[in-house]
């Protein structure tokens, strides 16, 4: 009972704050209701039996990637006037498009294949199962090479990022290390006869 | 106890709603790239729910690779932004045609 009242507590603030995020006018607001789309869905995960998931959402997406997003509202001005501009323009084939994906969705959970009959109600795992343990027993044996590939592709974003920012300034004076380390003596030495 | 076919629905949801602010916020890359993101989550939710009732915990590796591969694209992805609006001095989609697409 308690369960299913923090179902739909989770569930409907999730949504909520989904139709807040595509809805508010400033994009600032947008971030914030995602932030709260993202813990709500934590929450999901901690019913779901997902406790290290529902954490890494918290901690990943809440503290570093919309912390990212924050940083970059902030720093490019968004011309507000422009960006509403023919706003309700494409709300109509936009809306008929998620209503019949949403309503085939719904048509295709409920049809019975899911439903309580068919899909045993699972148990919640026993105080004594450690989550993070079972992730890391399958991520670290059968899906290795995916966890490798992973984390190179962790790696070539971070160089990514990193080199589409890099901005050379023009007016800054920089040490050139190579010609440093290949000076001779003869470059900056002059005998000057007395 | 809640059926799986709720999860479901949440996700359905939230994916619909994902594509609804795709069309709504056509200028804005910003709320663009935060709606790709309210999709991907409904999709990890989809995951999630169906590695709980199937009992098997490859679902939630399957999360992890999805959360890691968003995290990378919204990094390059606010990084070509970033690297944009330097030279432009405007996000608007529609100045982004440089490669006339």
């Amino acid at each position: 009972m308690l369960e299913s009242a923090f179902f739909w507590l989770f569930g409907g603030l999730a949504v909520a704050a989904s139709l807040g995020v595509i809805l508010s006018r400033n994009t600032m607001h947008s971030v914030m209701w995602l932030i709260l789309c993202f813990f709500n869905a934590a929450g999901l995960f901690f019913l779901l039996d997902a406790e290290f998931l529902g954490i890494i959402l918290i901690l990943i997406y809440v503290g570093a990637v919309m912390v990212l997003f924050m940083f970059v509202v902030m720093m490019l001005e968004v011309n507000e006037a422009v960006k509403r501009e023919g706003w309700l323009q494409y709300l109509p084939v936009g809306g008929m498009i998620a209503v019949i994906l949403f309503i085939e969705l719904v048509a295709a959970s409920t049809s019975g294949l899911f439903g309580s009959e068919q899909m045993a109600m699972a148990a919640h795992m026993g105080a004594d199962v450690n989550n993070t343990v079972e992730i890391g027993k399958e991520l670290y044996t059968r899906y290795l090479l995916g966890f490798e590939i992973a984390a190179i592709i962790l790696l070539v974003a971070l160089i990514g990022a990193i080199v589409l920012t890099l901005r050379e300034r023009k007016d800054a004076k920089y040490q050139n290390i190579s010609k440093q380390v290949h000076v001779r003596k003869e470059d900056r030495l002059r005998k000057v006869s007395m | 106890m809640i059926p799986l076919s709720s999860f479901l629905i949440v996700g359905a949801a939230l994916f619909s709603i994902g594509i609804i602010g795709l069309f709504l916020n056509r200028k804005n890359v910003i709320t663009i790239l935060m709606c790709i993101e309210l999709m991907l989550l409904a999709v990890n939710i989809n995951f999630a729910a169906f590695s709980h009732f199937l009992g098997d915990i490859g679902g939630q590796i399957f999360v992890f690779f999805v959360l890691t591969v968003a995290a990378a694209e919204v990094a390059v992805g606010l990084a070509i932004l970033v690297a944009y609006y330097r030279q432009r001095r405007s996000i608007i989609i529609e100045d982004i045609n440089t490669l006339q697409g």
